[in-house]
């Protein structure tokens, strides 16, 4: 329903987004929302906006209360927030809930990330039924009551049957409506992310709530733009094994580091789960940069040409920086794949840069 | 959005219309409307207004409604209009035994809106006078664009409590101030040079006298204050004075009416809401509810008179105080010869059969404001039967104490956060301090500071509409201090 407020109201979500966007940055950086997500929706408490005034210092004011207690027991939390004196103490929180569909849209006005354009040959057309009309026949189980009754309703004023002062409605056959349906094309494009993490001995907490904090962004914008995601989740030190959602983010273990037991495993799903005609594939990778050895890497940089870049729409790579790590890397990707625009590489020195790397990985719409 | 009355509650709304009558009440007709829940949250966050101008404001209020009451926290069960006739609004959704009540209320809040002498100056046709403010501000953001003048409507909010609540009841004598100023004028002498009757005119021209009268009058006027009175209606003297488009004037005059308007529902809370609540409670108990309904009747009648422990509810402070009036009326307990009565038992047997409860509880709804209500009617009794004490912020703990009992105490604290609806005394000093124009506030010290961060933004507020430096006068870890805003930065000084 359409109400003389709602202009009032969107204007003050506009501020309150205006609020938002601003402070985008931060909730970024701090990952405040990630504990609080919801059904699809993630509740920001923000202070709601108050006009300032010429009032009292809040906690000077005190007031007149009404109850049990001795002179000098405190009195209950809610207290203060009672019809003291002046205002009430304390900020006033308004939960504003957003729904994971308009922080992406949000993330994507901030960050001006364009919409992905979904690979050509990739997008597919499925059918959906909707039901578009009523017919006069149709199974049972779609008869439409209302329309039904109606109909009899009708014809029994017509022929004179309907007695107001003793309602009895008999629909027959000829009155009975049904629901009908038509099949819709409905062009589908799935996407399948692939996280991988470095959980080395040299990956830090820290490290891991940044690859956390960025991949919760990244989730988020891409469920916007595609109707189904898939998400694996790989770890690997030496070794690489793949995980749920929980053990990626709270994993910790040690160990040397071969990255390019990762990008095998990547490459094992990809072929095993993932038709590369039909699915929008990401991969990204997290690490510290220290790999072991110059053999391994170049084993990496072999699936990533043979394979990984060919079959992606973009593979990320971010770089976190971490107290042992060598860095080498991202710079060995430099060297090897200077031409490859699909190959995203980001550099995260800390938790601020992490919105300038989603812009990195996701500023190109592919 | 009308929404009439069902044919089942209009039957009912006669029955307690005419319950209402036969108790004496007398009340502006009110006009019913049933509304569901998120068009009354409208309602309410428009003020009881829905033709109120349009603010993210009331967005704001209004998506608060929402969500508590979407969460089950709060919930509106009536709102209504200080308006000939007054607008009730209903929540479609309450059973029948809540309508009952709440139209009993609502009839007891009609009665006082009619009578009370703190609502005799509100504008009795605001329903159509907010509509028009509506039309207006409507039509400035049309014309000068919804950025510029909700930021101006911003900066008048934020100085919206910056009124003289009781000027509607005071005629000033700004004309004769004109008058004696006039006369002033003709007494000034200027100097003459001693000469000779013939030479008078050659040495004393009457052109130099002329002007050196109009000198002299020039330092004068410089010298005098303006205003010459400390001004307490800032909104007012801003309308007055300061440099303003015809659009903003008008819209300081608008946020300034509707805060005079809503301001006796501020300075009457206890009273207003203790009146119909004693109203709805004695039509109910005594007429309207029928036996299936007492036990409906009962359970809401106590949430709305529960007090959280520790805090003070209106309703409850409003209707016992009406009871505790009644009582000692009917029985004699007031007067001399009560004040000088010091044997307990005595007291609490005292009984003159007077039968002057009824008549009393009328003559105080008549006369009284929440400030006056309490300061005549808060007895020691009172307080110690209801259990009252003051309560402070303990800085090393943290929390809320319980600081005292005394009755003194709590009066003394009650009637402080009634004065001037607990807000700081704050008029103009000066409108033209320095000679510069710059504009002198003094907050009257009452023992309890300001709270500064507000306090600086507000004066940058006031910056964008007199548009130079503002000062205030104020008083700081009891230091008396000046906070200044220049318009680019604020400072500081401490006054000796």
């Amino acid at each position: 329903m359409v109400h003389r407020i709602d202009p009032d109201t969107n204007r003050f979500r506009e501020i309150v987004r205006g609020k938002i966007k601003q402070n985008l940055k931060k909730y970024i950086s701090h990952g405040e929302l990630l504990g609080k997500q919801g059904e699809n929706v993630v509740s920001i408490p923000l202070p709601q906006i108050e006009l300032p005034r010429f009032r009292y210092g809040v906690q000077q004011t005190g007031g007149v209360g009404q109850g049990d207690g001795d002179e000098g027991s405190p009195l209950q939390p809610s207290a203060g927030q009672g019809q003291g004196a002046g205002d009430q103490p304390g900020e006033h929180l308004l939960e504003v809930e957003v729904s994971l569909e308009e922080l992406a849209q949000i993330l994507g006005e901030e960050l001006e990330l364009p919409r992905i354009q979904p690979r050509g040959e990739r997008s597919l057309e499925s059918s959906t039924d909707k039901y578009t009309g009523i017919h006069r026949a149709g199974p049972e189980s779609l008869r439409h009551f209302k329309r039904t009754f109606k109909e009899a309703l009708k014809r029994q004023i017509m022929a004179g049957l309907y007695n107001p002062e003793r309602p009895v409605i008999v629909p027959v056959r000829e009155d009975r409506r049904y629901r009908s349906w038509k099949q819709k094309p409905v062009p589908e494009s799935n996407a399948a992310i692939l996280y991988m993490m470095d959980v080395s001995g040299s990956m830090g907490n820290e490290q891991k709530e940044i690859v956390r904090i960025e991949s919760f962004w990244i989730d988020t914008w891409l469920k916007s733009q595609y109707r189904q995601i898939e998400t694996r989740y790989i770890i690997h030190d030496a070794a690489a094994r793949e995980v749920d959602q929980h053990t990626f983010f709270h994993v910790r273990e040690s160990g040397g580091t071969r990255i390019s037991s990762a990008y095998q495993l990547c490459k094992e799903i990809v072929e095993k789960d993932y038709d590369v005609t039909r699915w929008n594939i990401y991969p990204f990778h997290f690490s510290d940069g220290d790999n072991w050895g110059g053999e391994d890497t170049a084993l990496c940089m072999k699936l990533l040409r043979e394979f990984l870049l060919p079959c992606s729409n973009v593979f990320c790579y971010g770089q976190v920086k971490s107290a042992y790590g060598s860095g080498q890397f991202i710079k060995d990707l430099m060297e090897a794949f200077p031409e490859h625009d699909n190959l995203l590489l980001s550099e995260i020195n800390n938790r601020d840069e992490i919105y300038r790397s989603i812009k990195t990985f996701l500023g190109k719409g592919r | 959005m009308k929404g009439e009355l069902t044919p089942e509650l209009s039957v009912l709304r006669d029955e307690i219309r005419q319950y209402a009558r036969d108790f004496g009440l007398d009340f502006f007709e009110v006009s019913f409307e049933l509304l569901d829940y998120d068009q009354l949250n409208m309602v309410a966050a428009y003020g009881g207004f829905p033709t109120r101008y349009p603010h993210w404001k009331f967005g704001m209020d209004f998506e608060e409604l929402q969500k508590t009451y979407s969460y089950g926290l709060s919930k509106i069960y009536e709102l209504v209009i200080n308006n000939d006739p007054c607008y009730a609004y209903l929540m479609k959704c309450n059973n029948l035994v809540d309508q009952k009540l709440v139209m009993a209320h609502v009839y007891g809040h009609s009665d006082f809106f009619k009578n009370n002498y703190w609502f005799s100056h509100t504008n009795r046709k605001m329903m159509d006078e907010i509509a028009n403010h509506g039309v207006r501000i409507r039509r400035y953001i049309e014309r000068y664009g919804q950025q510029k003048v909700e930021e101006f409507i911003d900066c008048c909010l934020s100085l919206e409590n910056l009124i003289d609540y009781h000027s509607p009841f005071i005629t000033r004598h700004r004309k004769r101030v004109e008058d004696e100023k006039s006369q002033e004028r003709e007494l000034v002498q200027p100097t003459r040079l001693k000469a000779k009757a013939y030479m008078e005119s050659f040495i004393n021209p009457p052109l130099f006298l002329e002007e050196e009268k109009q000198r002299i009058q020039q330092k004068l006027d410089e010298l005098k204050k303006f205003p010459e009175e400390p001004e307490r209606d800032i909104l007012l003297f801003l309308m007055e004075n300061a440099q303003l488009e015809r659009w903003q004037r008008d819209l300081i005059s608008i946020i300034r009416e509707e805060a005079y308007y809503f301001a006796p529902q501020g300075m009457t809370k206890i009273m207003n809401e203790g009146w119909a609540s004693y109203w709805h409670s004695r039509i109910m108990t005594e007429k309207a509810c029928s036996a299936a309904e007492v036990v409906d009747y009962a359970d809401h009648h106590s949430a709305t008179m529960a007090s959280q422990p520790g805090a003070l509810n209106p309703y409850k402070l409003g209707i016992e105080l009406f009871r505790d009036i009644e009582d000692r009326w009917d029985k004699g307990k007031f007067g001399p010869d009560w004040d000088e009565c010091d044997d307990v038992a005595l007291k609490s047997a005292w009984d003159k059969r007077l039968g002057l409860g009824r008549q009393k509880i009328f003559e105080v709804r008549k006369i009284h404001n929440d400030v006056t209500f309490i300061d005549e009617f808060l007895t020691p009794e009172f307080a110690e039967k209801h259990k009252l004490f003051t309560y402070g912020y303990n800085k090393q703990t943290g929390e809320y104490v319980i600081e005292s009992r005394d009755f003194r105490a709590v009066k003394e604290r009650l009637l402080f956060s009634l004065a001037n609806f607990g807000q700081p005394f704050i008029s103009v000093d000066d409108g033209n301090y320095k000679n510069r124009s710059e504009l002198y506030l003094i907050h009257r010290f009452d023992g309890h500071a300001l709270r500064l961060d507000h306090a600086r933004d507000t004066m940058e507020h006031l910056f964008k509409i007199w548009q130079r430096p503002i000062h205030l006068e104020t008083t700081v870890d009891k230091r008396k201090k000046v906070m200044t805003y220049t318009g680019s930065k604020h400072e500081e000084r401490i006054l000796k």
